[in-house]
């Protein structure tokens, strides 16, 4: 099967490529890119991308998906289909699954899942420790082996510093990106709102800054003793913003995310109690959201993620407090991206790159590009697309999302997944 | 559903109370119209509190998620001289529980024809969510939300201000004590604002302090006796025993040495300055025992008038409810007698009518 999109304007920071032009398909790999076609190519379809955009397919570092265990909404099958209908074709999927991955026998079954949904292309990421507890370390050498691009311990880091020391030096020779999120549970102290104006009036228990910043700066020196490659995770204040910049400047070997949602919410928005508001990382104040988003501008943000948690209705159905922190986000992200470099300044190649090639390139996985052989995953996007997010046009088993309601410019219209056809908006179908 | 108008959801669409579960957002009108009707229940002469047959035939639900003995005693007394048939109900909850078996529990109550429920919950914000999954006529009192609101708690203490003091506006008050985890601070100060008082202060060891103390509008001391110099009235916060446990203060006998309120501080406020707790009082803690026996304590005071003014949020939001429906009947009466004058809106005759 030989296809041809034709007269789209390509838009691939891995190639720093920003043209108009042909893009042409063999075989679900990425044959070539330009107004002339490889040689011995001939077209089996066309389609016609004339004013519409293509993107490689987005690289998502942390979307949960639902399978194994019932403590998230949604499978593999109807996540996966999510992702797609919001142009990501790879994803991540923390280990925080119930059981917990820290076994080859879940990583192996997580990838069959992947394989049978057929939709987009799954990477495990293993438990750090054994059942996520913070304190023996899983068998980090054969998650590896059973497929996992990178190691974690999801929302629940370990908290014990020698802890920390040892699993670092242990895996700095097993060549796996870990992956850290940073909050000190002591601070944290059960806290479910960020410790500002809106929580002091709310009567909210608070989470200071402090929690995030703590423990970063911890786990900064740690990674610097052992050398290890470490990626940091969800990034929410100003300052821990500024730590990543200066540790960078020392030459530490590290990358680090923020959540899509953090970029265009603050604690502003928790004034009503309203639960779908209630994330983890906390929303921070203006300032806070002000930073990140400058750290993305300027590079010391490397990628952007969804963070994704589809939740049952019951679990948000609850006093703030008591609800299940999380946004269901896949269908979201390229979208809220799209209103950054709208509304915000964001240029579009470093938005597109944040969720592309950085992240491929912190996992250090040939995905996130459109660069000859690889594999054609991509999507057709109609940048005029004008839409709203509403619950009843959620693919995500996960409806909740605080960004209902909210007004997109910029429509995925296509999501070609090895080559394949993986979704295709209501619009573009009824043609 | 109920979907409330306007920006503050417990108020109806005429501008008046439907739940009462935080004073933000509430005008002067409202806070006065509930301290004069508390004033209407008692009987000036002889201090009494009668019964009235205000709320006969409605039924009042109290939800108690979390233990409470005066402010559950006083509701149920303030229910009852309102001649409405009471229930309470300690419902033992865990933190992780499902959504569903929680307003199930809500609704299943509703579905025995409750008018209002009185909810204490230990999550802030409980009582908002609440009302978001009542049905429309029914209504929601909040007796006290994680560490948001107590707002019939600061309402009966404006009451015994006002008592005293004639009126909160232009008077200068300090609330000692903690205030970071105390829900009932939170709606004093609201109250306090609301009502003009001239100056709030809060005093407390940086540990039992708001993050953001500004964003509640008062001013800030960490010093006792600079912290109720000239005031005219001085609110005493209880304090919880398991603040010593989670490091924020070394000791009750410390803190009694720089916050407690003894005979020798009290002078620094103003000669005729009252003294309240909303209590039950930590003797040699907070307050000395001199200070809360003496002659410029209204403790138990309040405690009486908690009564008077529940009486009189509850009768308040039910007569609001009435006016309400008389208000809709009217707005349709109006309309149909429109619709009949308008011949192109009349409606074709059923084989009934003919």
């Amino acid at each position: 099967m030989r296809l041809v999109i034709k007269n789209g304007r390509v838009i691939d920071p891995s190639q720093s490529l920003d043209e108009v032009t042909n893009l042409y398909i063999t075989r679900g790999r990425i044959a070539g890119i330009g107004s002339d076609a490889p040689e011995g190519f001939t077209a089996d379809q066309e389609v016609d991308a004339t004013g519409k955009w293509i993107l490689p397919g987005l690289v998502d570092l942390q979307a949960r998906l639902g399978e194994p265990g019932s403590h998230y909404a949604g499978s593999i099958a109807s996540e996966t289909k999510a992702a797609v209908a919001g142009g990501i074709t790879s994803i991540c999927c923390p280990p925080d699954t119930s059981p917990v991955n820290d076994s080859q026998a879940v990583t192996e079954l997580l990838q069959r899942r992947a394989r049978q949904a057929a939709t987009a292309f799954v990477m495990p990421i293993g438990a750090l420790t054994q059942g996520l507890k913070g304190e023996r370390l899983s068998n980090i050498h054969s998650l590896k082996q059973a497929g996992c691009v990178a190691v974690s311990q999801a929302n629940t880091p370990i908290q014990n510093p020698l802890t920390l020391k040892n699993t670092l030096a242990y895996s700095s020779t097993q060549d796996l990106v870990v992956m850290l999120r940073c909050e000190d549970q002591a601070i944290k102290n059960g806290g479910v709102a960020h410790s500002g104006p809106v929580s002091s009036r709310l009567g909210l228990p608070e989470i200071s800054a402090s929690a995030e910043t703590v423990a970063l700066a911890r786990d900064l020196i740690l990674v610097e003793e052992s050398g290890i490659k470490a990626h940091f995770s969800q990034l929410s204040c100003a300052r821990s913003v500024e730590m990543i910049a200066e540790a960078k400047k020392r030459g530490l070997n590290i990358t680090c995310d923020v959540a899509i949602h953090q970029l265009h919410l603050s604690e502003m928005d928790v004034l009503g109690f309203n639960s779908l508001f209630h994330v983890s990382p906390p929303l921070r104040s203006m300032q806070d959201k002000h930073a990140l988003l400058a750290g993305v501008k300027s590079g010391i943000i490397d990628a952007v993620v969804s963070d994704h948690t589809p939740l049952a209705k019951d679990d948000k159905l609850l006093p703030f407090g008591e609800s299940m922190p999380g946004i269901s986000g896949l269908e979201t992200l390229l979208p809220l991206l799209l209103k950054l470099v709208q509304d915000n300044g964001l240029d579009l190649l470093t938005a597109i790159r944040c969720v592309t090639q950085a992240p491929a390139e912190i996992l250090g996985v040939q995905k996130g590009t459109l660069k000859p052989n690889s594999s054609a995953d991509l999507s057709i996007i109609n940048p005029e697309g004008v839409w709203t997010l509403s619950p009843e046009t959620m693919v995500s088993a996960g409806q909740n999302s605080p960004f209902h309601g909210w007004e997109f410019v910029g429509q995925v219209e296509q999501t070609f997944f090895q080559g394949r056809p993986v979704f295709r908006s209501a619009q573009e179908a009824k043609r | 559903m109920s979907k409330l108008a306007g920006p503050n959801i417990q108020l109806n669409e005429l501008g008046k109370l439907h739940h009462f579960l935080t004073l933000e957002g509430l005008k002067h009108h409202h806070l006065t119209e509930i301290l004069d009707t508390a004033e209407s229940f008692i009987n000036p002469n002889t201090k009494e509190i009668k019964k009235v047959p205000v709320l006969r035939g409605k039924t009042i639900m109290n939800l108690f998620f979390e233990p409470s003995t005066r402010t559950r005693t006083t509701f149920e007394i303030a229910e009852k001289r309102l001649s409405a048939d009471v229930e309470s109900l300690d419902i033992q909850t865990s933190a992780t529980k499902k959504g569903e078996s929680l307003l199930d529990t809500l609704w299943n109550l509703q579905a025995m024809q409750t008018d209002m429920f009185v909810i204490r919950h230990a999550q802030s914000g409980a009582a908002q969510f609440f009302s978001q999954h009542v049905a429309p006529h029914v209504h929601v009192l909040n007796a006290g939300d994680g560490q948001h609101a107590h707002p019939t708690q600061a309402m009966l203490d404006m009451f015994t201000i006002r008592k005293h003091k004639g009126d909160v506006f232009d008077l200068k008050v300090a609330i000692v004590g903690d205030v970071l985890h105390s829900r009932v601070v939170r709606s004093q100060i609201q109250a306090l604002s609301i009502l003009e008082a001239r100056e709030i202060r809060v005093v407390g060891p940086k540990t039992l302090m708001p993050e953001n103390p500004e964003a509640l509008g008062v001013h800030v001391y960490h010093d006792m006796e600079e912290g109720i110099k000239d005031v005219d009235v001085i609110i005493m916060v209880r304090l919880q025993n398991e603040r010593m446990t989670s490091a924020l203060i070394p000791s009750e006998k410390e803190f009694f040495k720089l916050y407690g309120l003894t005979e020798a501080r009290l002078a620094l406020a103003k000669p005729d300055a009252i003294v309240m707790h909303p209590g039950p009082i930590n003797r040699g803690v907070e307050i000395e025992s001199a200070v809360a026996d003496g002659p410029q304590s209204v403790i138990l005071e309040q405690v009486t008038y908690g009564i008077a003014v529940r009486m009189a949020v509850m009768s308040i939001i039910m007569s609001n409810a009435a006016q309400l429906s008389q208000h809709r009947a009217e707005k349709e009466a109006a309309q149909a007698s429109l619709d009949l004058e308008d011949p192109q809106n009349t409606a074709p005759p059923t084989e009934a009518n003919t």
